[in-house]
């Protein structure tokens, strides 16, 4: 029996990480938006580490916040703990991590979707997609509603067709023994999309009152109070240590002895797990010689004894887990509350969408998460807020969104999987982007907040306290060059105390803030702004000074990129009638469609002289337009 | 990609009277101004203008080449954009440093059928010309990646995949403690990549010395054989050039009254200089004598000079003493089987650092030796007769260059006490630049090595 549910603008099926920010971000932009999601107890989910961000990631939310998205501020909200992490080494990899309530998390979320006017969250499964002539125009769900909307996003995360294994024992389920979506899978299917199946794993959690401390080392968050989000002026200032322990020879020992159980040997486990996230017997029999590997110890929540045990991922019987658990020092008595577990689930081949997260195969229907081939909260979330911002604008009949390799993480995140796909769950790391000294945790704002003001996601007032910052960086490395520091008792006990030789001649302040061993800081001692500078403003203001030659590098590669990527390439160029172009990139070229000559020439098996082809016929196609328009104005002439 | 400044030998490949580099892009006149020297700066000079002067590699002040520069501004130029042709004399080698040159100051090397690319992108061919302009893309890429694949093998790619893969675990080590640093992995310290960067530096530039000596080995060492008349000549060219030893080719000389023979000895490929003039002088009343020598030897590489034990040393032996002063040179004491009624103290004191070898070429003794002392004087210094991997190729030169420049960039950063994620931006450069010597730069190998190096996971 169908009914009809209603119409909406947007439609978001799923409510995890991905699911949330696209609903967020459509709903904002002014969309009538519905969620729908299998279990209402379910949003915004952590079904494995509870934590948010770190290198990469962590960028990954302030880009997230800049744009005016959610993860951040609701992180800043439910933290037991925050670690700004690589603080030692330089800018560009600084991070962000936080250990997350995991239940705070989720109702905090939740009630901030059932704040928004605009969302409407609904409990449902949906089963198939309303599809008319390669045009998505609504869901239906397992209860019979049909629901129309003008875009619909799909975010099912490990949910579909998802299948949970440990040891000998499998099952249909989704993450922590949630019904799976499982005829969505096979509709998907029927619709033609390429699918691949995917693995991966979670650690056991253990009882907090059972483990023996004393025996691990205490891992406390910082004492600076921390936020992920710009807007955030409240701070945790109550937080939880994690606790680091080791694995030693004995639990290798258990754990080879029990490897034929494993179904990652057995073959049972058809699906591509990430080699970064192996589990602990993968880890074994692939560095056999590492006597120890890192266990640690983190709390799931402040209301709750559950402790995750991070680097113990498994799928190992259970009766094996208990054993391998005891041997770890601190857990000799643990008692395990959930045992850890492989799970397997349906991605969808990344290539058959475009830039915008909308599918190749069906108009206005998007997709993003995990259902995209790619692991983490963080990289789910930052694909959501695109797909989201793109379903909204597609519905308001805007020009997409589209962001760049320079621009952001989300942007080198969304290429990567649109351009060259990815052959296992997909992980953001700081090596994947070519520009990370522009992609800063500390300038997610300078880069994107503008652009997140003007989609309608940032409000008035966020955007002119942020004009005001930007002037007052740029008025202060203003006056810095202009001031000149004089060789002086002041100056050289300055330098002396931090270490720095002693100056001999005049110069500008920057010149010597540029000295590895000056901070703005002690730059400060010696000459003052005219207005007191926010700490954020000297930070900014400190890492433009003393790294402006490594980012004038990176910033003429980007423009040298930029003029690649103004050459646009038409949706459906045929490839096949390009004489010249080689096989196989013909084949590649047909089945990514690249947007841009940038794009293409970052599909694997596309050569140079490819890319010298492809110019060249597009140049002939725009002289030929000319010619047409010149000729048909000459017959015009002659009429 | 057009938007750079491209450089390429124009002219065909071979022995040619002329050559021609052209140089074309924004920057072809500040890179052609910075190598050249002449009356007038190029940039000054007007446009469809040509002008005389001589090519200089400011790194040691050596003058290349003299030359007649073309300068063609844009937009009336064959790719509409600023020309520079530099007419070389023909020859692979001055056309080669030529080129190499430009692409040091900042040219990169054309890609195959890039000009003719360029004047259609620029509007320069018109339109139905375009479908031969992609051919022409694809039958020279096919050839040039031909001709590359054969020239990257063997030690040349060992030596720079092991290179690469120094500098992919010095990367891997880095992004390591930056995307895991909680990981127990010791941290990379500024000491190890200093170290690593310092060996990798050294043996590009040994790599780059040996591009010298592979030009030698495929030009042949010039050679000239120098000596009064009667002393052996003659019969010192047919010792060299007879029996096993292949000769390589005759090249008539077209252009220059100088005929050209081919040698291997002992590895080391000789082209041996007027040939003709001794065998043609050796009977015969010789007339040009020393002048003659001065002139060939201006040209030679390597100076045979050829002596007689059975006289003593005369006027013209001293000058040509002289005038072969400042080559390599090796002394051939000829005659040995006459009566000595040379000085011998006096050639050793002539000779210098040069050998001293003893022949007796109608008896055939003392070759042996000569060619010791040949394939001595050409494998000394850093190079290894087994380690014989050279670079022949103007891109792979370029490419080298700059690897060394940005491996180079990296250490003054590490002085400079910038951060090590930094430095990694320049370490991870000259790894990108010798990949594309081999033809490899995927990015995806350095995640590979991440997580084969490290056990990572959570």
């Amino acid at each position: 029996m169908r009914y009809q549910g209603g119409e909406y603008d947007v439609i978001v099926i799923g409510a995890g990480h991905a699911g949330v920010e696209a609903g967020l971000a459509a709903a904002r932009m002014g969309s009538k938006t519905l969620i729908l999601t299998l279990n209402l107890d379910a949003v915004a989910y952590m079904p494995c580490n509870p934590s948010v961000g770190g290198p990469a990631k962590g960028i990954v939310v302030r880009e997230i916040d800049a744009l005016g998205g959610e993860m951040g501020r609701n992180i800043d909200k439910t933290h037991i703990q925050m670690r700004m992490l690589n603080t030692g080494k330089g800018p560009a990899v600084r991070a962000l991590r936080a250990q997350a309530d995991k239940f705070m998390y989720q109702h905090e979320m939740k009630k901030t979707l059932e704040d928004e006017p605009n969302i409407q969250l609904h409990q449902g499964m949906v089963e198939r997609l309303i599809v008319e002539n390669g045009i998505c125009h609504g869901v239906v769900t397992q209860a019979g509603a049909e629901f129309k909307a003008k875009s619909v996003v799909i975010t099912t995360g490990t949910y579909l067709r998802g299948k949970v294994i440990l040891g000998d024992l499998s099952y249909e389920s989704g993450p922590n023994n949630s019904k799976p979506s499982v005829n969505l899978a096979y509709h998907l299917k029927e619709l033609g999309f390429d699918m691949v199946r995917f693995k991966t794993g979670t650690p056991p959690r253990v009882n907090s009152r059972s483990i023996d401390y004393d025996k691990t080392e205490k891992q406390p968050g910082d004492e600076e109070p921390r936020a992920f989000s710009y807007t955030t002026t409240k701070y945790i200032t109550d937080q939880l240590p994690c606790w680091l322990t080791y694995t030693n020879e004995q639990t290798h020992e258990i754990i080879n002895n029990n490897l034929t159980r494993s179904p990652m040997y057995s073959g049972m486990i058809e699906g591509t797990g990430p080699r970064y996230c192996p589990s602990i017997e993968d880890k074994i029999v692939r560095f056999n010689d590492k006597p120890r590997h890192q266990i640690f110890l983190e709390p799931e929540g402040r209301h709750t004894s559950e402790v995750y045990v991070q680097g113990l991922s498994t799928s190992l019987p259970e009766d094996t887990q208990e054993e391998m658990l005891r041997t770890v020092p601190g857990l000799e008595n643990a008692r395990m509350m959930r045992s850890g577990y492989a799970i397997e689930y349906d991605s969808i081949v990344p290539t058959q969408l475009w830039p915008t997260l909308e599918t190749k195969r069906i108009e206005n229907l998007f997709t993003a998460g995990q259902i995209n081939g790619t692991s983490g909260y963080e990289e789910a979330a930052g694909q959501g807020i695109m797909a989201g911002i793109n379903a909204a604008r597609k519905v308001q009949g805007q020009e997409p969104v589209i962001l760049d390799r320079s621009q952001a993480y989300i942007g080198v995140l969304i290429d990567d999987l649109i351009t060259k796909g990815t052959n296992e769950p997909y992980r953001l790391l700081t090596s994947r982007a070519e520009y990370r000294l522009l992609l800063r945790h500390d300038n997610a704002d300078l880069r994107l907040t503008e652009l997140g003001h003007e989609i309608g996601l940032i409000d008035d007032d966020r955007k002119k306290q942020f004009d005001e910052k930007n002037a007052a960086i740029s008025s202060e490395i203003k006056r810095l060059s202009k001031q000149i520091i004089k060789p002086g008792e002041e100056v050289q006990t300055m330098l002396e105390n931090v270490g720095s030789s002693s100056l001999n001649d005049a110069v500008s302040a920057s010149v010597l803030l540029k000295r590895p061993e000056v901070s703005y800081n002690d730059i400060e001692t010696l000459t003052t702004a005219p207005e007191p500078l926010s700490e954020e403003v000297k930070e900014q203001v400190e890492i433009q000074i003393k790294y402006e030659g490594y980012i004038a590098k990176q910033l003429e590669q980007v423009d040298k990129l930029k003029k690649m990527e103004n050459k646009k390439i038409p949706e459906n160029l045929d490839y096949d009638a390009i004489n010249g172009l080689a096989i196989e990139a013909k084949q590649k070229l047909s089945e990514v469609r690249p947007l841009s000559v940038a794009q293409a020439s970052r599909v694997s098996g596309v050569n140079p002289s490819d890319i010298s082809i492809l110019l060249v016929y597009l140049e002939q196609g725009r002289l030929q337009r000319v010619d047409e328009n010149a000729s048909s104005q000459a017959i015009g002439d002659r009429e | 990609m057009e938007f750079d400044t491209i450089a390429a030998i124009s002219t065909p490949m071979g022995e040619g009277a002329i050559g021609i580099v052209r140089i074309s892009g924004d920057q072809a006149l500040d890179i052609a101004d910075q190598i050249y020297v002449g009356r007038h700066s190029l940039k000054e000079v007007s446009s469809h203008t040509i002008h005389y002067g001589h090519i200089k590699d400011l790194d040691n002040d050596e003058v290349v080449d003299e030359v007649m520069v073309t300068v063609l501004h844009a937009p009336k130029t064959f790719t509409r954009e600023t020309i520079v042709e530099i007419n070389c004399h023909g020859g692979i080698v001055p056309l080669n440093r030529v080129l190499q040159l430009s692409l040091r100051y900042g040219a990169r090397i054309a890609e195959p059928g890039e000009f003719t690319k360029r004047a259609f992108m620029n509007g320069r061919i018109d339109l139905s010309q375009a479908e031969g302009v992609m051919d022409l893309i694809r039958a020279k890429t096919d050839r040039a990646m031909n001709v590359a694949m054969s020239q990257v093998k063997g030690r040349l790619k060992t030596k720079i995949e092991s290179l690469r893969q120094a500098l992919l675990e010095t990367v891997a080590h880095v992004e390591v403690n930056i995307d895991y640093p909680e990981y127990d992995a010791e941290e990379m310290t500024s000491d190890i990549l200093r170290e690593r960067a310092s060996y990798v530096e050294k043996e590009i530039e040994k790599l780059l010395r040996m591009s010298q000596q592979g030009k030698i080995l495929r030009e042949g060492l010039s050679t000239v054989i120098i000596g009064r008349p009667n002393v052996g000549k003659s019969s010192l060219l047919n010792s060299l050039v007879n029996e096993k030893k292949a000769i390589v080719t005759d090249v008539p000389g077209t252009t220059r009254d100088v005929i050209e023979e081919y040698v291997n000895i002992r590895g080391v490929p000789l082209r041996l200089l007027d040939t003709a003039g001794i065998r043609e002088t050796e009977d015969v009343v010789e007339k040009i004598g020393v002048e003659r020598s001065r002139e060939v030897v201006k040209e030679a590489e390597l100076v045979l000079l050829v002596l007689n034990h059975h006289e003593p040393l005369t006027e013209e032996d001293e000058q040509l003493f002289s005038i072969s002063e400042h080559r390599d040179r090796i002394v051939i004491m000829n005659k040995t089987d006459q009566d000595q009624k040379i000085d011998m103290d006096a050639v050793y004191e002539k000779a210098g650092s040069s050998p001293v070898i003893s022949t007796s070429l109608i008896e055939d003794k003392g070759i042996e030796q000569l060619e010791e002392a040949i394939a001595n004087l050409f494998f000394t210094g850093e190079l290894e007769a087994e380690d014989f991997t050279y670079v022949s190729n103007s891109r792979h030169i370029a490419l080298l260059h700059q690897a060394k420049d940005t491996v180079a960039q990296a250490t003054t950063a590490l002085d400079e006490g910038l951060p090590l994620d930094m430095v990694q931006i320049d370490v991870t450069r000259t790894w990108e630049l010798l990949g594309e010597i081999i033809g490899d730069s995927v990015n995806e190998s350095l995640i590979d090595q991440l997580f084969s190096q490290f056990c990572l996971g959570k």
